[in-house]
């Protein structure tokens, strides 16, 4: 699926009104099959940004188009029933704590289900095989009958990453896919992620704080602060400086969980969670 | 004393020209609080609340002397198997009443669910759907706001004296109840799983199925032991007008101021609330 933006505005869900918008006249385009990882610092808009890119959120101003269409002039049928073709995971896993991992990563392919099917699944998990395929991918495979609440964030964290892989949506929408894992875990995670969407020619947009696994494994990169896309280059061309006007004032955040410029593995040890912040 | 404190804490600290002499809330507070008595008092006077009557001479002895003849309980063999029988009565009528409850409750609060609602994903509820689940809301009201007291004397006149009134009975209104409360349960725990279920395209039942429900499942089942127990009771109650089980067999030993069949009766109440009690732990400690 192709994203287009047009000077698309938008303020986040329970901000008050006349405040400032979260995301400000941004113009953007993502061709189908691509993958783009969008960094900038907390508060920058990343997330609203993706909202707007997964119909969760209407754009006060501008547009945005999903394959050439805008979604809110749709009908509220028609307009669920291209939510199907868009995968959102957020930062936060959205997993009920006494779910087991094999319903929660099953759980992707309701939209593509019979209500019958899936509570048939309920009752008994109709493709073991496949959760455990997908979990596999994360190195999850042993957590399959385990429950949601018994298992760690990072793997939390996984799990809801896992289900994108179940999913049959043409775009993956990913905020903050990393902030619970450790640098080993985390890269892994992105190739497989990565992988896949390629694999299936799914267009995936990700918003990181990891600046350097963002330039290791996405070739476009968007820079975004205070709402304004800074910069919007090929992962080969984003040079130190730029980053350093990225995150002018906020520095710790470039060299705190991305502990370097360069392109180093990380040192051993897990980095520090990244606080949940929208 | 006050003195002691003041240079006890460190000089910065310490500047007694700008500290606040006292809390700005508490005029607030004061006035609720006597607002408060003051409305208590006229409702003390319209329920004719005079609790020294209890402890003018002789008021208290034909009381006494009926929990007296309490004891001991009655436990012949013939009075057991009736009260067994009853008691089995008594727990059908308010099983079957909660169970067609739940028939009617359960579509009425997916109905009336806020969180389910797609309109409402982005932005606000569309207005349809909106007067939909107001009016799911208010029918709930009407089904609860009526005692079950009263559709017991409505369906005694329509199917006779016997359990079947009472069943009807509790039915309607725990759907009212049940409905009301399943609703805001579901509403007051935490959406995001449901939500992202639904924002990936999800229909709004398998939302509740892989969203909601888990996300809720201890609580309501919790309350719905809790109501069951409450059933028991309410049946003992509409015993009373002739729908049969314990309540109708304590209606008559009551009338019989024989206070050792009631005694009987009372223990396999508190029996019953023991058990519903129990289960209701074991089954929140599973779901848990």
């Amino acid at each position: 699926m192709k994203i287009a933006l047009q000077a698309a505005t938008g303020h986040h869900p329970s901000a008050k009104q006349g405040s400032a918008a979260a995301v400000r006249a941004v113009s953007l385009e993502v061709r189908a099959g691509e993958q783009l990882a969008i960094i900038g610092p907390s508060g920058a808009g990343k997330t609203t940004l993706l909202h707007l890119m997964a119909c969760a959120l209407q754009p006060t101003a501008g547009t945005v188009l999903l394959d050439g269409q805008d979604p809110w002039r749709l009908s509220r049928s028609t307009l669920q029933g291209l939510r199907k073709a868009l995968f959102l995971a957020p930062q936060v896993p959205p997993l009920p704590p006494r779910q087991r991992v094999v319903t929660a990563v099953l759980a992707g392919r309701l939209p593509h289900e019979s209500l019958w099917a899936s509570l048939r699944s309920l009752f008994y998990p109709q493709d073991i095989a496949l959760a455990h395929q997908v979990l596999a991918a994360f190195d999850l495979s042993d957590k399959l009958f385990e429950r949601v609440d018994r298992i760690s964030g990072g793997e939390r964290q996984r799990v809801g990453l896992a289900r994108a892989l179940v999913s049959q949506a043409s775009l993956w929408l990913v905020d903050e896919p990393l902030s619970a894992l450790d640098p080993t875990r985390a890269r892994h995670a992105l190739d497989a992620l990565t992988g896949a969407a390629r694999e299936r020619g799914a267009t995936l947009v990700a918003t990181l704080h990891h600046v350097e696994m963002a330039l290791a494994h996405f070739p476009r990169v968007v820079g975004l602060r205070d709402g304004a896309v800074v910069f919007d280059l090929p992962a080969a061309q984003v040079s130190p400086t730029h980053l350093q006007a990225l995150y002018a004032q906020q520095l710790h955040e470039l060299t705190g969980p991305a502990a370097d410029l360069a392109f180093e593995d990380f040192p051993g040890g897990p980095a520090p969670v990244v606080m949940h912040c929208r | 004393m006050s003195h002691a404190t003041v240079t006890s804490v460190p000089a910065a600290a310490a500047t007694p020209t700008n500290a606040p002499l006292r809390d700005p809330a508490w005029r607030t507070r004061l006035f609720w609080a006597l607002a408060g008595l003051a409305l208590l008092w006229p409702m003390g006077n319209l329920t004719e609340f005079k609790p020294w009557l209890l402890a003018e001479p002789g008021a208290l002895a034909p009381a006494l002397h009926f929990v007296g003849s309490f004891f001991p309980p009655r436990t012949d063999a013939d009075f057991l198997t009736l009260l067994l029988q009853e008691t089995w009565r008594t727990v059908a009528m308010a099983t079957a009443g909660l169970t067609l409850a739940l028939l009617l409750a359960i579509p009425l609060s997916l109905l009336s669910v806020r969180v389910l609602s797609l309109s409402s994903l982005a932005g606000r509820m569309a207005v349809g759907p909106g007067v939909l689940r107001q009016g799911v809301r208010w029918l709930l009201l009407v089904l609860r706001s009526v005692p079950e007291l009263v559709w017991a004397l409505v369906f005694v006149r329509v199917v006779g004296l016997g359990p079947t009134s009472g069943v009807l009975a509790i039915a309607l209104t725990y759907s009212g109840m049940l409905g009301k409360v399943y609703a805001d349960i579901l509403e007051s725990g935490d959406t995001h799983a449901t939500h992202s279920l639904m924002r990936n395209g999800s229909g709004r039942l398998q939302a509740f199925f892989y969203g909601l429900l888990p996300q809720n499942a201890a609580e309501l089942t919790s309350y719905t032991v809790y109501r069951w127990e409450c059933a028991i009771r309410s049946s003992a109650v509409l015993g009373f007008v002739g729908a049969g089980g314990l309540g109708q067999l304590m209606d008559s030993s009551m009338k019989m101021f024989n206070g050792s069949e009631v005694a009987s009766i009372l223990l396999v109440f508190m029996l019953l609330v023991w058990l519903a009690d129990r289960m209701s732990a074991a089954l929140r400690k599973n779901l848990a």
